[in-house]
């Protein structure tokens, strides 16, 4: 720690701070472009110039000058530095009209306005006028990507957005080149973007050079109600913001949360929105002579409830998709409970995750935070980059520390890291767990060593057995202690854990996911879409969702729900993380939200829910599960169930892990709906190749 | 300075790569810096892919990304900021880079520029019809006594008169680059004056010990010394 006085106020701050960060601890705001908590010191902007007691006799640049870089007085006084001086505001008044004589003052029609560092910061330390005459510099704009749209001229070189994609996200795609006043910020030849993390530099930007593009000049950040939400597509469970105007959704931002997802987002949790325009489900449909033609709700309820009262409960059956909360999952399988049918299931993708093991068989025990105290990671069957990008940021920041051996077996893909590739399948973890591999002693070695399981290896047949064997190479490695559990499961559907936390999952006697496709007579699809439809024989399908994707089109019975952020839901993230996301606006038409649907359903069928409201419903799922009331904490697993799974017998069978995700940018049926998601998808198939505008 | 960008594609080479002596040059430069530093390479590498093309082409970046394990849009920042790095096509036969800085205009440097405007191209960095020669104006080339200068590749021509630069120019022009002479173009070595040494003319014998004095006679000493 180290004592200094700023502004006369005497504080301590640990040895790594700037002089920046110590004045912001001091309360003193300092005003700064370039300089990024998250991102290397560049040092180029020089706003942030502060007075140094007894240093040379000019500002000196905050940001890049290290606390314990300041000397004290010669009889033991304090170092002290000031931000209030003369000095400093004559430094910083002059830095910003340096910054605005080649700043093109277009604010009003710049995207920016109103949530711009550099006209905020003029208004608070700038002059009142220029005095600049000369005609100001003109930059051509650049390609980047269908997602970040360039303002050039705007760009006041504080190569934020650089550090950001070579240090965050793992790829070095933007640069600055050129010199002096005829730098640049560009892509190598102004080709795409291949980041999923791009949109995030839309952000950084602290002016209007890199803007959202599918956001252009459609609102003004003042007039958008706000409304903090968490993200569902992907299991991370990242903070968001959604923007409204009206009920429309005009974008999605990112949230601070340091233990999940920073102050990142994926391009497909930001870019998604215009997904939630487009495919609704507004109003109920039922399948009459071969086609789906628009219904009443009491029509659609007609049609459910002859079917249902034509079977009996063991050949009904629920499936729950990808994206619904744990509200609407329990009201289901409450209502499947009542109709005697132990067929439900919420893991369309065919994983082999059981609930029975113990809550540490199916979470990612080590927390997403966690990955920073890891010292060595196996991947297994996954491929963060795409399943968790979020996440995948993480590895790479604790990467970027050194000292992290990392593994790879399953598919060898670009994962913005360099990793051993151990090979591609079960043979290889074999290996492992019999000790005969060698890089079974680098995790030996390491003191909290992480296993993750991915998708890849547990939605397949044997994936119990691959489960199992990461467990049994868990437990050989150390991995599972009292203080650390190292065992992980990632997860790609938000909805996951939530549903093996409630259990849903067939019963004794219950048909899995895939069997009450072939053969149930009636099947209620909570908007899952992500299944073999050619393989359906049930007779009578029930869609419970927002988007007309492939669930839809196979449906006999369409009941329109609402979207993430047209209902108030609970998430669980792939850490067991319980999070709570809020209704942004309203559902479209005659959609309701799922629990309500549901509930009247119930009545419909004569098994009526005993709850009339949300309150009232989730008063009863947290009697049956009071982790969920735990909003943003997670219910540890226990260490004992690895060790348990660890001795189940293992049978592998020889075909390498495959990741199931074939597409990042289209995985949900509101990605496939948008128009910028497809954009994406389609450049990433062609390997980012588009020709420059 | 102007905004500096890569050639127009139809002057770009498909493919680069070193000669066999360039090759094992890299290789030894690459081997001056630790394991994981070998990024420190570009700069001499990409001079020595411009000394083998003439220019930096996109291939010649490419390629030395490659080799150093570095993103290609790291070495176009190097290329593009130097501005030593020819990013374009320049004359095959000569470049000349005429000092304009404050010794050399005041020695008339501006008179060399107009005689490269009129032999080779009204713009500077745009290579003559033959496309053998062209022309840039350059910073100072540290032979401000011998002003003013230009340079042809490797060598300096000083002390210039615009007449003897289009000698000069026409030489190159010829082929017969080689055969001019490199240095001051008038009667002096070096920088030293014009026309030969004009102080320290006497012989001097340097006195080299204390031995080569010769002893006084006793008692002077304690004349002057009173």
């Amino acid at each position: 720690m180290v004592k200094l006085k700023v502004d006369g106020k005497e504080i301590e701050v640990p040895d790594h701070f700037t002089l920046l960060q110590a004045c912001e601890e001091a309360g003193a705001e300092v005003p700064r472009f370039c300089f990024h908590e998250r991102l290397s010191v560049a040092g180029n902007c020089r706003m942030c110039l502060i007075e140094v007691k007894g240093g040379p006799p000019k500002p000196a640049a905050s940001c890049a000058m290290g606390v314990r870089d300041v000397r004290g007085g010669p009889n033991g006084e304090l170092p002290e530095v000031f931000t209030n001086t003369p000095m400093v505001k004559k430094a910083r008044e002059g830095v910003m009209e340096f910054l605005l004589i080649n700043h093109p003052l277009d604010c009003p029609i710049c995207d920016q306005g109103g949530e711009c560092d550099l006209q905020d910061q003029a208004m608070a330390f700038g002059m009142d006028a220029s005095r600049y005459t000369e005609n100001k510099r003109a930059v051509e704009d650049k390609y980047i990507g269908p997602l970040v749209k360039t303002v050039m001229n705007r760009c006041i070189h504080c190569t934020r957005c650089v550090r950001f994609t070579t240090e965050v996200g793992g790829i070095s795609e933007l640069g600055l080149i050129g010199r002096g006043e005829d730098a640049e910020i560009t892509t190598y030849l102004e080709q795409a973007m291949t980041s999923e993390l791009q949109g995030n530099v839309v952000d950084l930007c602290p002016v209007g050079a890199l803007t959202s593009r599918p956001f252009a000049f459609t609102a003004r950040p003042w007039e958008l109600g706000k409304t903090e939400s968490v993200d569902v597509m992907d299991a991370v469970g990242s903070a968001i913001r959604v923007d409204t105007r009206g009920r429309e959704v005009m974008r999605i931002m990112p949230r601070v949360n340091e233990l999940v997802n920073e102050e990142w987002i994926s391009d497909k949790t930001r870019f998604i929105w215009d997904g939630l325009k487009t495919q609704r489900l507004d109003r109920p449909y039922v399948r009459r002579d071969g086609r789906l033609q628009p219904a009443t709700w009491a029509e659609a309820f007609g049609a459910i409830k002859s079917a249902v009262s034509a079977t009996t409960g063991a050949r009904i059956g629920a499936i729950a998709g990808d994206v619904a909360s744990v509200e609407e999952m329990y009201a289901l399988k409450e209502l499947l409970k009542s109709l005697g049918s132990e067929n439900i299931d919420c893991r369309q993708d065919g994983s082999k995750l059981d609930p029975s093991l113990g809550r540490s068989s199916y979470i990612f025990n080590p927390t997403i935070a966690g990955i920073e105290d890891a010292d060595a990671l196996l991947l297994i069957g996954s491929n963060p980059r795409f399943e968790a990008a979020v996440m995948n940021a993480r590895i790479r920041k604790r990467w970027r520390r050194g000292n992290f051996p990392i593994g790879v077996i399953g598919e060898a893909g670009e994962l913005r890291y360099s990793y051993d590739y151990l090979g591609a399948g079960p043979d290889t973890l074999n290996e492992l767990v019999g000790g005969s591999h060698a890089f079974v002693e680098k995790l030996r070695n390491a003191k909290k060593p992480m296993i993750v399981v991915g998708p890849g290896a547990l939605s397949r047949e044997d994936g119990a057995s691959v489960l199992a064997a990461a467990a049994s190479l868990a437990s050989a490695v150390g991995a599972v202690s009292a203080d650390w559990n190292g065992f992980g499961v990632l997860h790609t559907a938000a909805s996951r854990v939530g549903g093996l936390d409630l259990g849903f999952v067939p019963g004794a006697n219950g048909a899995n996911a895939v069997t009450m496709l072939k053969s149930m007579d009636v099947l209620f699809l909570l908007g899952a879409d992500e299944m073999e439809f050619s393989a359906r024989h049930a007779k009578t399908i029930v869609y419970i969702g927002s988007h007309g994707d492939a669930g839809a089109h196979h449906a006999d019975v369409i009941l329109p729900g609402a979207a993430y952020t047209e209902k108030s839901g609970t998430w669980v993230n792939l850490e067991g993380r319980v999070q709570m996301g809020n209704r942004a606006g309203f559902a479209p038409g005659e959609a309701r939200e799922e629990w309500a649907i549901i509930r009247a359903l119930s009545d419909v069928l004569g098994k009526k829910l005993p709850f009339d409201s949300l309150s009232a419903l989730r008063a009863k799922l947290y009697a049956a599960y009071p982790h969920f009331n735990a909003l943003d904490e997670i219910a540890a697993g226990s260490a004992d169930d690895i060790a348990t799974l660890s001795k189940k017998p293992v049978s592998m069978s020889k075909s390498g892990f495959a990741s199931p995700i074939k597409d990042f940018y289209l995985t949900n049926p509101i990605a496939r709906s948008s128009a910028v998601m497809a954009e994406c998808s389609a450049l990433a198939r062609n390997n980012f190749q588009a020709a420059a505008e | 300075m102007s905004v500096r960008r890569l050639a127009e594609d139809q002057f770009q080479p498909t493919a680069f790569a070193f000669t066999a002596d360039n090759s094992a040059w890299a290789e030894a430069t690459i081997r001056k810096y630790p394991e994981g530093r070998q990024q420190s390479a570009v700069i001499p590498l990409l001079m020595r892919a411009q000394e083998q093309d003439g220019w930096v082409t996109r291939a010649a970046i490419e390629f030395v990304a490659q080799k150093l394990d570095m993103a290609f849009i790291r070495v176009l920042e190097v290329a593009t900021f130097y501005t030593q790095f020819q990013l374009k096509p320049i004359g095959t036969k000569a470049h000349i880079q005429v000092c304009g800085t404050t010794p050399c205009m005041l020695r008339g440097s501006e008179d060399l520029m107009d005689v490269c405007k009129r032999k080779i191209h009204a713009q500077p960095l745009h290579p003559n019809a033959s496309g053998t020669l062209s022309w840039e104006e350059v910073e100072c080339q540290g032979a401000c006594v011998n002003a003013p200068m230009v340079m042809i590749f490797k060598d300096a021509y000083e002390d210039l008169t615009p007449e003897r630069l289009e000698e000069i120019i026409d030489a190159f022009d010829a082929g017969k680059g080689a055969e001019v002479k490199t240095g001051p173009q008038v009667d002096r070595h070096t920088s030293a004056p014009v026309g030969g040494p004009i102080t320290l003319l006497d012989e001097i014998k340097p006195v080299r010990t204390n031995l080569d004095v010769k002893p006084d006679a006793p008692g002077e000493a304690d004349k002057t010394n009173p």
